[in-house]
């Protein structure tokens, strides 16, 4: 079964961290990866850049509607995803819990839905 | 009386009388809601377990007579209600009112047709009456999905009509084993979490009650040595909650604790357990975990802990109970004991297919493996412990060591 964790985080939490701090959540973040890896559960993922840097789309009766930043303002921000294929929800919950982001900000575990190709 | 005390009493005088766990545990609830409403106005019934009961009694009965209940439950408790009447005046004994059930409500939590998984939840939540969010919180399970398989459980006990009984005699012995592994279940949830979440008032973790389940456990069942062992190896555990964590929420691992600092009234009280446990002559899991703690609490006595006699005791408790945790253990005593290279080796012969994500294998592997000068292998292993690791504080740690062997 593949599971999509979601990385929310507080940015200006993010952005107050020394350069070591950051350097150690890198670290925890490779180990993390490396050990999902290494059971066969790492599908993908990747982190983003803070949500300044992005926009909003919308496309309505064919107007096109473009705004800068995020979606909606929340006190955390999506600042990345990781693609998981484990055996059941359960596992999904354990690794969630064991992400270095669930100690710093929330995490969102989601089913990813069957597509038939 | 406490209201633990209370509750899993009064849940179990009543699953055994209707079998409906379900309907019991509403019940129970309602007589708790109504004492909340009348207590403070009429001040406490002088026996409230009676008064408690009597309520949840009446409820029961409402609901059959809005047709909600099967109606050969509720004859029962209709016929108990007119038998007993559990007035306030009622100057009886607890012990005569209604005896305690809650030995068998142990063993009907962990029936061989409930699935293991659930055993340890359906015990805290019926004899505990601790709700379904926060059990889910404690076994990292979305709060409805432990709401569903707490309801299936039930279901199944009502719908296979498996009844609040004491095992036979022949299947005594397996029986208790379940019951006593269900609260070092939750015994071990407890002691994951108890450093993390210490900052919540309402949830200090499960460690508590499941202290409380083995002595309760101890005096349903006085002549099991096994039950003694389990509380033992708890309260030898449990002696060293409050320094496991340095100033700075740092993790402190058993070899550096400060041994001056364990509790030593636990310590004594383990050590009376596990030698009067030891009269018994039968040696199982509990007692040989207990015996291996009761070795590391002598450096609380100033003492060296004697490696050789706890690599002895993860010998034997491997073959009572090969679990990976146990061989684990043992590839840590013997290293300590004689060498590295032969604590690696009682690792290399552990199938890894069962350890892939088993986060202590990995953290002593990597141990082991800088003590050798493996410094790649050693790197690695230490990169799959932290990723495995869901406390920062131990994240932290492994990531120290892991720069400190490559030095």
């Amino acid at each position: 079964m593949k599971y999509a964790i979601l990385i929310y985080r507080d940015e200006a939490k993010f952005a107050a961290l020394t350069p070591a701090e950051v350097q150690e959540m890198r670290g925890a973040y490779v180990s993390y990866v490396q050990a999902l890896r290494e059971v066969g559960a790492y599908l993908g993922g990747e982190p983003l850049e803070a949500t300044s840097t992005g926009a909003t789309v919308q496309v309505r009766d064919g107007r096109r509607t473009v705004q800068d930043g995020p979606y909606a303002e929340l006190k955390e921000q999506l600042a990345g995803f990781i693609l998981i294929d484990v055996a059941d929800f359960d596992q999904a919950l354990e690794w969630t819990a064991r992400c270095p982001g669930a100690a710093f900000g929330t995490l969102e575990v989601r089913p990813v839905m069957p597509m038939d190709h | 009386m406490a209201a633990r005390e209370s509750y899993g009493r009064l849940l179990a005088y009543l699953v055994a009388r209707t079998g409906d766990v379900d309907a019991a545990e509403d019940a129970l609830a309602e007589a708790f809601l109504r004492a909340l409403e009348s207590w403070p106005r009429t001040g406490v019934p002088d026996r409230p377990e009676a008064w408690l009961l009597t309520a949840a009694r009446r409820r029961h009965i409402d609901e059959y007579r809005q047709g909600r209940t099967a109606a050969r439950l509720v004859d029962t408790l209709i016929a108990d209600a007119e038998r007993e009447s559990f007035g306030p005046g009622k100057e009886l004994s607890l012990e005569t009112q209604f005896p305690d059930e809650r030995l068998k409500l142990l063993f009907l939590c962990t029936h061989p047709a409930i699935d293991a998984a659930v055993r340890t939840p359906l015990m805290l939540q019926t004899v505990l009456g601790i709700d379904a969010a926060t059990i889910a919180n404690a076994f990292l399970t979305s709060p409805s999905t432990m709401g569903q398989r707490l309801s299936r459980a039930k279901t199944k006990i009502r719908a296979t009509a498996i009844r609040l009984e004491a095992p036979a005699e022949a299947e005594l012995s397996p029986r208790i084993d379940s019951v006593l592994d269900a609260i070092y279940a939750a015994y071990g949830l407890g002691w994951d979490r108890a450093v993390v979440d210490g900052a919540d008032p309402r949830w200090r973790g499960l460690s508590d009650e499941a202290i409380w389940l083995g002595r309760l456990t101890i005096s349903l069942l006085p002549d099991e040595p096994e039950a003694k062992g389990l509380l033992a190896l708890m309260l030898y555990c449990e002696a060293r909650t409050n320094v496991r964590r340095g100033v700075d929420g740092e993790y402190v691992p058993l070899s550096e604790q400060d041994a001056s600092r364990w509790s030593r009234s636990m310590i004594e009280e383990a050590e009376a357990l596990l030698s009067t446990a030891a009269r018994a002559r039968r040696i199982g899991r509990y007692q040989l975990e207990a015996a291996i703690q009761s070795a590391h609490s002598r450096r609380a006595y100033g003492e060296e802990v004697d490696w050789m006699a706890v690599a002895g005791l993860y010998a034997g408790l491997v073959i009572v109970d090969p679990t990976i945790g146990a061989r684990v253990g043992q590839a840590a005593a013997v290293a300590e004991a004689m060498s590295a290279t032969e604590g690696l080796r009682l690792l290399d012969a552990v199938d890894e297919a069962t350890v892939s994500a088993y986060q202590p294998y990995w953290a002593l592997r990597a141990h082991l493996l800088s003590e050798v000068a493996r410094s790649d292998e050693a790197r690695l292993a230490y990169q799959r412990a932290i990723g495995l690791s869901e406390d920062p504080a131990v994240q932290s740690f492994l990531q120290s060591k892991n720069d400190h062997h490559r030095r």
